[in-house]
């Protein structure tokens, strides 16, 4: 109900200042802002946009100690949301109309400003999982003009609505991570073994990481958390919530976040 | 007034079967497309936008273009151009509707184009681009055609076109820049795309749009003198020469000025995609040879129309604008839009040819919009001529 | 105008043709389908009246409500719960998307997209 309002308030603002330019609503999305962090003040005021901000610390070293971890992590999360897997006719990855969610990377493309001359050399082997963000201030949600791919209010996961995307690939120019992937033709012939229980995508539509928001929902963790088992390699939780192991890993260990100049706020921290 | 178009002479009519043939590949090619996805194109994940969105983003400069004659001949009362600032208000109709266009064949679901109006989000360019475009439609569509209807209703005794018309076209002025603007912006305010990432990209879309528009406006109307008996005027051409001499020259300043930033701070991200257009980055190197034809033809365009000997004489004057336009087309319509995405966000270079089928569509959105300024002109000039005898 | 014998005789033949189909089955229905309900059900989670006219609507509102507001708590139906979903929602209980859906659907000729991403119950593996 209070959304609907807010919805419906925002809308009848909007109408009334239609004439006036950007400046004018854009005072009126920041107030809007300001009152819904007030709604969920019974907390201490967050930086955030959002009550939880979930995120996760990825450790590099520990998937170079567990050859085979990264495979693993992308297998488990491409398989459970039907990942179409798009092959050249030698067997390599078809760059044109490949669609990931969460890949393995060479570090000097993951963190491509953080290039310094004369590396550990081990670094240049190690897989490092790249995947979206979250950005607590997401250029790719500010550049679609559908919301399509908006801000959840309660997790601060970036969401994707497939329903409601027009496919203009405004965010992927967006997005600063590479993250996002274009359903460039029908996805389902090249899934390699369907999953009946999630949807696949249809061509004409944007798709990413979610967090796995739809296992949240029902009290699990995302799937690559899990493919690393014990292992904490990943380790996912609320950045909001200071009792957090996610929080205390981040408050007693050196990580680094992707382009964090570009003020995006990334909610994914990596220990090198 | 639409019956104007649906007579003329045999060449006329050759001409509209010609482009009638090409809008027909491309409807071909596009309900191809529709059915398989935008994999149909040469674009790729880290390529995303191609030749549409670089053609779309070159016309709304060609349709900015056109208040170059409205703004002298309604401001500043420049009389000589009282015959051809229906010319540019004309082709600002057809840019937009290519533009439009370009857009509908860019999108991957098309059929919810509605989105943009059922979910309005403000915090999107994309969302003001789309009012500004169909605004600055409505008003040229509102202008172009009240004006002709004034004179085609009483072709014995001139009469002024209504007074309520006028705010319109004032309107219609700060609109013309807003357009290309907003345009600008859907680049400009990307984060992580250096090549984009310029204050200057807003002042450069609009100087290079106010040079290409009237450009592609005089070579029409040199070819117009040639085949009707309408001609715009010396006085009114050489007075656009004028505009895109100054308009080319702030363009190409623009351009070594992002030389400049990029390769005096030596910021290896923001000298990348121009080291890629113009030299090639890792062997990777498909736009170089465009990219430098861009620029040795423009320098020569320049000179042309600078010296006198050249700009005064109509044939030459008419390959100086071409060679610019086709220059500026080259920088804009091309490696501005498709050089920003190499190198890619995680720095691999990825290149972009687009596909037979991408390029049957591209030629026939341009074919579409030559139509529709052709039969635009063509009531025009009836109108105009009618009145004149 | 001119060519008036011509013109007028002419749109009245077109628009004769052209709305042939309607008043050639005008009165008609055709043979209204029958959808298979599920069998041991009493309840939908709306009145049938509403769900035949109107299923597509509470579609759309509960997928704005679960992705966009995370609202995903089930409905209540006679103490059972129900998911608001399509696949492990509605599917669950009129698993045959042959005897219900597409009766329907292949009647008013509609097409709708669902099966481009969703899955029937029938595919499961």
């Amino acid at each position: 109900m209070d959304s609907q309002r807010r919805k419906f308030l925002k809308m009848a603002g909007l109408t009334a200042v239609a004439g006036m330019g950007a400046p004018a609503i854009n005072m009126l999305l920041k107030g809007e802002v300001r009152a819904s962090e007030t709604e969920a003040s019974t907390a201490p005021a967050l930086p955030t946009k959002s009550v939880k901000r979930l995120g996760m610390v990825v450790d590099v070293n520990k998937f170079g100690a567990n050859p085979g971890l990264a495979q693993k992590c992308v297998e488990a999360c491409h398989s459970i949301h039907n990942v179409p897997d798009f092959r050249n006719p030698d067997g390599s990855i078809d760059k044109k109309d490949e669609v990931k969610w969460i890949w393995a990377e060479k570090y000097e493309h993951t963190f491509p400003d953080a290039s310094q001359y004369k590396r550990n050399v081990g670094l240049e082997e190690l897989p490092v999982m790249t995947f979206c963000n979250h950005c607590d201030d997401p250029p790719c949600v500010r550049a679609c003009p559908t919301q399509a791919t908006f801000k959840a209010k309660d997790s601060g996961i970036v969401m994707m609505d497939y329903h409601r995307c027009i496919g203009c690939r405004f965010c992927m120019a967006a997005c600063p991570y590479g993250a996002r992937s274009f359903n460039w033709r029908d996805p389902r012939p090249f899934i390699k073994k369907l999953n009946p229980d999630f949807p696949t995508r249809m061509r004409g539509v944007v798709e990413k990481c979610t967090f796995c928001a739809e296992r949240l929902a029902v009290g699990k963790i995302p799937a690559c958390v899990e493919a690393t088992g014990d292992t904490k390699a990943m380790v996912f939780g609320d950045l909001n919530d200071p009792n957090s192991e996610i929080s205390k890993i981040l408050a007693s260990t050196f990580t680094i976040q992707r382009k964090p100049f570009l003020g995006t706020k990334p909610s994914v921290f990596y220990i090198i | 007034m639409i019956e104007k178009a649906l007579t003329g002479s045999s060449k006329y009519w050759a001409w509209m079967a010609f482009l009638a043939v090409l809008v027909g590949i491309g409807a071909l090619s596009y309900s191809q497309q529709f059915q398989y996805g935008l994999g149909y194109t040469g674009m790729s994940r880290d390529v995303s936008w191609g030749l549409y969105i670089s053609q779309f983003t070159f016309m709304v400069g060609v349709a900015a273009g056109g208040v170059m004659l409205v703004l002298p001949y309604y401001i500043h009362d420049f009389k000589a151009f009282h015959r051809i600032t229906i010319l540019g208000e004309f082709l600002a109709i057809a840019a937009v509707c290519m533009c439009l266009m370009f857009i509908i064949a860019d999108l991957g679901q098309p059929m919810r184009l509605m989105n943009v109006l059922l979910h309005p989000t403000p915090h999107s360019m994309l969302f003001w681009d789309m009012i500004v475009l169909n605004g600055y439609l409505f008003l040229n569509l509102l202008v172009g055609w009240t004006l002709v209807h004034a004179e085609y209703k009483s072709p014995h005794r001139p009469v002024p076109p209504p007074k309520w018309i006028k705010p319109f076209i004032y309107l219609s002025i700060p609109w013309a820049v807003s357009i290309h603007t907003v345009t600008a912006f859907l680049y400009a305010g990307l984060p992580g795309r250096d090549f984009w990432l310029t204050a200057i990209m807003a002042p450069r879309f609009l100087a290079s749009a106010f040079a290409a528009g009237p450009s592609l406006l005089v070579v029409m109307a040199l070819i117009i003198k040639r085949v009707t008996k309408f001609d715009a005027g010396q006085v009114a051409i050489q007075k656009l020469v004028t505009i895109i001499t100054y308009a080319a020259l702030m363009n190409f300043f623009f351009i070594a000025m992002e030389f400049f930033t990029a390769f005096y701070s030596n910021i290896p991200g923001h000298k990348a995609t121009l080291e890629y257009l113009f030299w090639g980055l890792d062997g990777a190197n498909s736009l170089v040879p465009w990219m430098r034809f861009s620029m040795f033809i423009g320098a020569i365009a320049m000179v042309m129309i600078l010296l006198p000997k050249t700009r005064y004489n109509e044939k030459t004057l008419g390959v100086a604008c071409g060679m610019l336009f086709i220059s500026l087309w080259i920088d804009k319509g091309l490696g501005l839009v498709l050089g920003g995405f190499v190198p890619s966000p995680t720095e691999y270079i990825t290149q972009y040819y687009p596909t037979a089928g991408e390029l049957a569509i591209t030629v026939g959105v341009w074919a579409a919009g030559f139509m529709i300024v052709t039969v635009l002109y063509k009531i025009a000039i009836s109108v105009r001529l009618n009145v004149e005898n | 105008m001119y060519d008036k014998g011509k013109i007028i005789p002419g749109l009245i033949i077109f628009l004769g043709l052209f709305t042939f189909p309607l008043w050639y089955n005008a009165g008609n229905a055709g043979n209204p389908p029958k959808p298979e309900k599920p069998a041991g059900y009493q309840k939908c989670v709306r009145p049938v009246e509403y769900m035949r006219t109107s299923h597509m609507v509470l579609l759309n509102q509960w997928r704005d409500e679960v992705i966009r507001g995370d609202e995903r708590e089930m409905i209540m139906i006679d103490g059972k719960p129900y998911p608001k979903k399509l696949q492990a929602g509605c599917m669950g209980c009129h698993a045959d998307k042959k005897k219900f859906c597409d009766r329907c659907h292949t009647y008013a000729s509609v097409k709708p997209y669902c099966w481009d991403c969703h899955f029937p119950p029938k595919e499961k593996m």
